[in-house]
């Protein structure tokens, strides 16, 4: 493991992630895409709406297919093959929603404030965390804070003089993230108040390099993460 | 409520890595005719009889189980190529060898339902863990390059499982350097 720039080797074993970048993208692609971004970026990205309804349509489909493969008799092996296939969508989707899920349920309150981050939540979502939030404030106020004095019972501060809400939990922008370029993106300005060159570190800026992993601050590579260029691992 | 495989969500669990390398195409011979499978992960066949054809692992692991095909190992899997690729990594100290981003995974899943398509499958097992021992020692000394200055990392060349299995640990020290680097910045 380098921290600085490695030698680039052409590797002999190139795998389906290789090829990524000339295939054309199916849905399935693109779902297990978003699974894998969802999962390891700290905040809640944006609903992929559309795909999420197109892969509902082709779960639909299948489901019907299945059963009409039954009911005519088809081969049993092609029925549980298309059964596997369709378990592993429905899999991936179920999985997708949930990581969603789980991250409002720990944010609710802060993506209810912040304008940009609602707007990337579905309706049905939108829904969810509006009863999320309801029922949270309800049942802290019932079980602790109407008990408290005055001054301390709002569950967004601390105590009346607080200047914001500090006890909203908010996500780890700036926590790590493994990731990977489709393209070689240059130097990428990762970090403004260092610009200095050590012996042990990386030297501002950073160049990413096709297919190489690297560590970076989630902060640094959001508006890449947003608009596809780069892969979470 | 959302129940998931950890509690914090960021972590891969073996069974997902396992799921993402089921993906991987793989070559088979099957043994039997069927027509094409119009699947929502792409399209597949038709098989012939001792033709072969390219199927994800998964497809290629279900019809092994019902004996339906023969698995051919891939390239990368064969005991030569191992032990070049173990002899380089023994050699150098600080880089890795290129391997397939599944390699661990989809050894495992070969080993366990197609040990009689590998041939010298001892052999290429033992090689493989060799493998993996010598590449996790060094991503251990690897990550004491880790220090307050190290803005990003380089990790050229590691493997699903590798990634996983590090990235808690180097999650943690890297935001630790920096939150006593530059407590101005830390949020509680």
């Amino acid at each position: 493991m380098e921290s600085g720039a490695g030698e680039g080797s052409s590797s002999m074993f190139s795998t389906a992630d290789d090829d990524e970048s000339l295939k054309s993208t199916t849905d399935a692609d693109l779902l297990k895409r978003a699974w894998r971004t969802e999962k390891t970026a700290p905040e809640i990205l944006h609903i992929e709406a559309n795909l999420v309804q197109r892969s509902l349509e082709q779960i639909q489909l299948m489901e019907d297919t299945v059963e009409d493969f039954i009911n005519n008799g088809v081969d049993p092996l092609i029925v549980s093959l298309s059964q596997m296939d369709l378990d592993r969508t429905m899999f991936l989707l179920r999985s997708y929603l949930r990581i969603r899920l789980q991250k409002i349920e720990k944010y609710m309150i802060h993506i209810h404030k912040t304008t940009e981050l609602w707007n990337q939540l579905s309706k049905q979502e939108q829904t969810f965390a509006n009863r999320c939030i309801k029922d949270l404030e309800e049942h802290f106020d019932k079980s602790v804070l109407s008990k408290l004095p005055d001054r301390y019972k709002s569950s967004l501060k601390q105590s009346v003089i607080s200047e914001e809400d500090d006890m909203v939990p908010e996500p780890q922008l700036d926590t790590y993230v493994i990731c990977r370029t489709n393209r070689s993106l240059g130097a990428l300005q990762l970090d403004n108040r260092r610009n200095l060159l050590s012996c042990s570190g990386v030297e501002d800026p950073v160049d990413l390099n096709t297919n190489d992993l690297y560590a970076v601050r989630y902060k640094s590579i959001k508006p890449l993460v947003y608009c596809g260029q780069i892969n979470l691992v | 409520m959302a129940a998931q495989s950890d509690p914090q969500g960021s972590e891969f669990s073996a069974a997902e890595l396992e799921f993402l390398a089921e993906d991987e195409m793989i070559e088979i011979v099957p043994n039997m005719r069927m027509e094409s499978l119009n699947l929502i992960s792409g399209d597949f066949g038709p098989f012939h009889p001792q033709i072969s054809t390219q199927v994800p692992l998964w497809l290629a692991m279900a019809l092994k189980k019902r004996g339906k095909c023969t698995i051919r190992p891939p390239e990368w899997m064969l005991v030569e190529k191992l032990m070049q690729v173990l002899e380089a990594e023994r050699d150098s100290q600080k880089s890795f060898q290129p391997l397939p981003f599944h390699y661990v995974e989809i050894s495992r899943l070969l080993f366990d339902h197609a040990r009689d398509d590998i041939p010298d499958i001892y052999m290429v097992r033992s090689l493989i863990e060799d493998i993996k021992d010598v590449r996790f020692y060094k991503i251990g000394t690897g990550l004491e390059v880790i220090s307050q200055r190290t803005t990003a990392l380089k990790l050229n060349h590691l493997t699903a499982m590798e990634v996983n299995i590090v990235r808690p640990f180097l999650v943690k020290a890297l935001q630790t350097f920096n939150k006593l680097d530059n407590p101005e910045i830390h949020k509680s």
